[in-house]
């Protein structure tokens, strides 16, 4: 199968070993990935700030991009990313009264996975480490993102892929799909009410003893991440891409608070 | 703005009354943050009330189905309102009922004063109800020198302590027992003393308070849930069976009601009567239903009134994307999952409705460029819990991100200097909108490396970012980004294959 690679902003600029985990993932599975040039982002940040006249040229970049190559499907390792390519780009363009727009929008967005969705539901995953060799001897825990969750019906796609993880150890973390606060802007525009349902998410997360928390979506990843550096946890946060990326021979390391990605780490 | 009357009042009306914030919610909510009592109180409330709520509703194999219904129902009723409104008029008037027609606040109240005084009533009883708060009755009435008695217990209690309700299902919820004993000891006439916090003394003497008001009282004052068009029929669903004491006891029965509670038809009942106790309380059904059509001679009321409320209502039914919000069936049960109202309660919210159904009602009944309600559509991570949980499947996230870029679009070319947010979100557009901008925003990654220092975080920024840093740190970004990692791999087929199936090695910590 030849797979478009949507890497998403905040992977591609933050969080590149994510996109490259996904990469390995897919190319194990003896797939083809490309990765479209011309992608930047779905523009999500844009629509639910309410900034839609900006959130245009963004979402028509998205679909331009997704049109140029020729593939099979398109994976992104994010749940709400890929809710917005799916439900948002067409809003956005009958919004904006471009029904030429709204129509390829809602193509590229059937082809769309988010990338546990893709893994079992397309590819068949259901062992992580018979079919992908996954091995990650760790204590974690995991929180389910609201987008993925509500917008995606992701179900327990990615829980039941990490539970497969040679050498792992799952900690369920309590009160899992009260959202970590996070909601993009509300992040700074409700700061105090976003900071008290943080709070919550990490205690509950220090609670389970685990060494990380993993997790579908990279800014949730980030604002619970920030959370636990500021709090000098020890507890880190981690894509289950890269869980799933990490093998004996390859572990994906965990290392410290705020984790560090080079972006420079072998294939 | 002319102050003079120059005959029709101009399209739409919007809702005036109690719908408004007094503060910005960011500023409102920070306060309430504060008050442990209230935090400690409403994690508690809420928590009991969704995981009750859960158990009944995975009870019926056909929720779904019933949430379905109660939505196509709610449409339709919705897109024939005129009409259904008529029906309802005639039918309620033959029975005996008499109907007034409120555009706004102004006229309901004026309406039900006026009905008040015909009675030579100075106090009326009430039976808990949301439309009479929206449009500020009982204040409006304290000053026409009529004295308005809530009866239902909650109710009562945030009356008598000159307080507001924060919650619509269950008013004091940010009072504990011990609080509302000093209540009542305060300001019950006639208290015993001695009164304990135990919950079965209050609740005897809150009985004792109330049975002499219901005997005394000439006239009620109700809300409905619901009114049948097909008969004339109004409806209230309650717990306590003090609604039912007014709805009996008084001679005259003055009731107001949003012209959005309509039901086309009696069977309709079936599906709401399923949906709403389960959603509210939990229950599978709730103690008191009480149904009256008209005036039944020589039983209960004998003069029986109906003002029906738009306040706003019809702006709201106006908005193509929002008028879903009209719905709403009161159940509270959006409050009960919300993370954000579990945190800051009912009074951050300035307005009658709060939570993540008021964040949307409000700002569409008064319109969104009320000032005052501007900032209630951002008062939600977007986590999408309330649509999940609601009964009539109102799709609160999308109308908020509606009214947000209503909010957006109505600022725009109005501000002599756009806010941060305007330029960030403009700066992120240009940067966004394709692969080789964001490419050349990436070159600066290693700036980012620099601002986070030895540490390897970001700590402190400025401006609207300052919000984040606050309680979070940022990783130093990666010395490349994915993209220019891609292409260097990409680019020179020279180079050693990949073994595609090695995992990403060990993170370094430069």
């Amino acid at each position: 199968m030849r797979i478009a690679l949507f890497a998403t902003c905040i992977v591609d600029a933050m969080y590149p070993s994510t996109a490259r985990a996904t990469v390995s993932i897919l190319e194990r599975l003896g797939h083809e990935v490309i990765f479209p040039a011309g992608q930047a982002c779905c523009g999500q940040m844009h629509v639910n700030s309410g900034y839609f006249k900006e959130a245009l040229p963004v979402v028509a970049n998205h679909v331009k991009a997704f049109e140029a190559d020729e593939y099979d499907v398109a994976v992104a390792p994010s749940g709400s990313c890929v809710a917005s390519v799916k439900h948002q780009h067409p809003m956005v363009a009958r919004r904006c009264g471009d029904a030429g727009l709204e129509a390829r929008a809602a193509a590229v967005g059937g082809k769309t996975y988010e990338l546990s969705q893709l893994l079992v539901d397309v590819l068949g995953v259901t062992d992580a480490a018979a079919q992908l060799g996954s091995y990650f001897p760790h204590r974690i825990t995991y929180h389910p993102s609201c987008h993925g969750m509500r917008l995606l019906r992701l179900g327990d796609r990615q829980l039941d892929l990490l539970r497969s993880v040679g050498g792992i150890e799952l900690a369920e973390l309590p009160e899992a799909e009260q959202c970590c606060g996070f909601g993009g802007t509300f992040s700074m525009k409700n700061a105090d009410v976003s900071s008290a349902m943080l709070a919550d998410k990490t205690a509950n997360i220090c609670g389970t003893g685990a060494d990380l928390c993993a997790g579908g979506d990279a800014s949730c990843l980030m604002h619970i991440g920030g959370g636990l550096s500021r709090q000098s946890s020890g507890v880190t946060t981690m894509h289950f891409a890269e869980i799933l990326a990490s093998t004996l021979e390859n572990p994906a390391a965990v290392t410290g608070d705020v984790r560090l990605t080079t972006g420079r780490t072998a294939r | 703005m002319s102050g003079t009357f120059l005959g029709m009042p101009s399209l739409p009306v919007f809702g005036i009354g109690n719908l408004h914030e007094h503060e910005p919610f960011p500023k409102a909510a920070r306060r309430e943050l504060g008050n442990t009592q209230l935090r400690a109180n409403l994690g508690h409330a809420t928590r009991t009330i969704r995981d009750k709520r859960l158990a009944v509703v995975s009870e019926l194999p056909d929720w779904e189905e019933l949430r379905e219904a109660g939505r196509a129902i709610k449409e339709s009723v919705m897109a024939r309102l005129p009409e259904l409104l008529e029906e309802f008029e005639a039918n309620f008037t033959a029975r005996g009922g008499t109907i007034h027609w409120a555009r706004d606040a102004g006229e309901a109240n004026g309406i039900v004063a006026s009905l008040i005084r015909d009675q030579g009533a100075d106090e009326v009883v009430k039976v808990k109800s949301m439309a009479t708060q929206e449009i500020g009755l009982n204040e409006y009435l304290e000053e026409q020198g009529i004295a308005a008695f809530e009866t239902d217990l909650a109710e009562l209690i945030v009356q008598l302590d000159h307080d507001k309700p924060s919650h619509i299902l269950v008013p004091a919820i940010h009072k504990n027992r011990s609080q509302v004993r000093d209540i009542f000891l305060r300001e019950m006439e006639g208290v015993d003393p001695e009164l304990t916090n135990e919950p079965a003394r209050l609740a005897a003497a809150a009985r004792a308070h109330l049975r002499r008001k219901f005997l005394s009282a000439k006239v009620a004052v109700s809300g409905a849930n619901f009114a049948l068009a097909d008969s004339g029929t109004l409806a209230v669903v309650e717990s306590e069976g003090n609604g039912r004491m007014c709805l009996t006891l008084p001679e005259t029965l003055i009731t107001v009601m949003g012209v959005e509670k309509l039901l086309p038809a009696w069977e309709d009942l079936e599906v709401f009567m399923q949906l709403l106790p389960r959603s509210s309380t939990g229950e599978r059904m709730n103690p008191y239903t009480s149904l009256w059509t008209g005036v039944t001679p020589d039983d209960g009321p004998q003069n029986v009134h109906l003002v029906l409320l738009d306040n706003g209502r019809s702006a709201a039914l106006a908005d193509e994307m929002g008028r879903s919000a009209l719905h709403c069936i009161r159940c509270s049960a959006c409050m009960n999952v919300c993370p954000v109202y579990e945190r800051t309660g009912g009074h951050a919210y300035g307005s009658t409705y709060p939570g993540p159904i008021g964040a949307i009602l409000s700002p569409l009944l008064t319109g969104i460029t009320a000032e005052e309600n501007n900032s209630l559509p951002y008062a939600s991570s977007l986590c999408g819990a309330c649509y999940d949980a609601c009964p009539v499947k109102i799709n609160i996230p999308d109308i908020l991100v509606h009214l947000r870029g209503e909010d957006v679009d109505s600022k725009r070319g109005k501000k002599r200097l756009p806010s941060q947010m305007d330029l960030g979100m403009k700066a992120a557009s240009w940067a966004l909108s394709s692969g080789k901008n964001l490419g050349l925003v990436e070159k600066a990654l290693p700036l980012g490396r620099i601002a986070a220092g030895p540490d390897k975080k970001i700590t402190k920024l400025p401006g609207i970012a300052a919000g984040w840093t606050q309680s979070r740190d940022i990783p130093a970004p990666p010395s490349q980004s994915f993209r220019q990692w891609w292409d260097k791999e990409h680019q020179a087929p020279a180079a050693p294959a990949a073994s595609g199936t090695a995992a990403p090695g060990p993170k370094e910590n430069p």
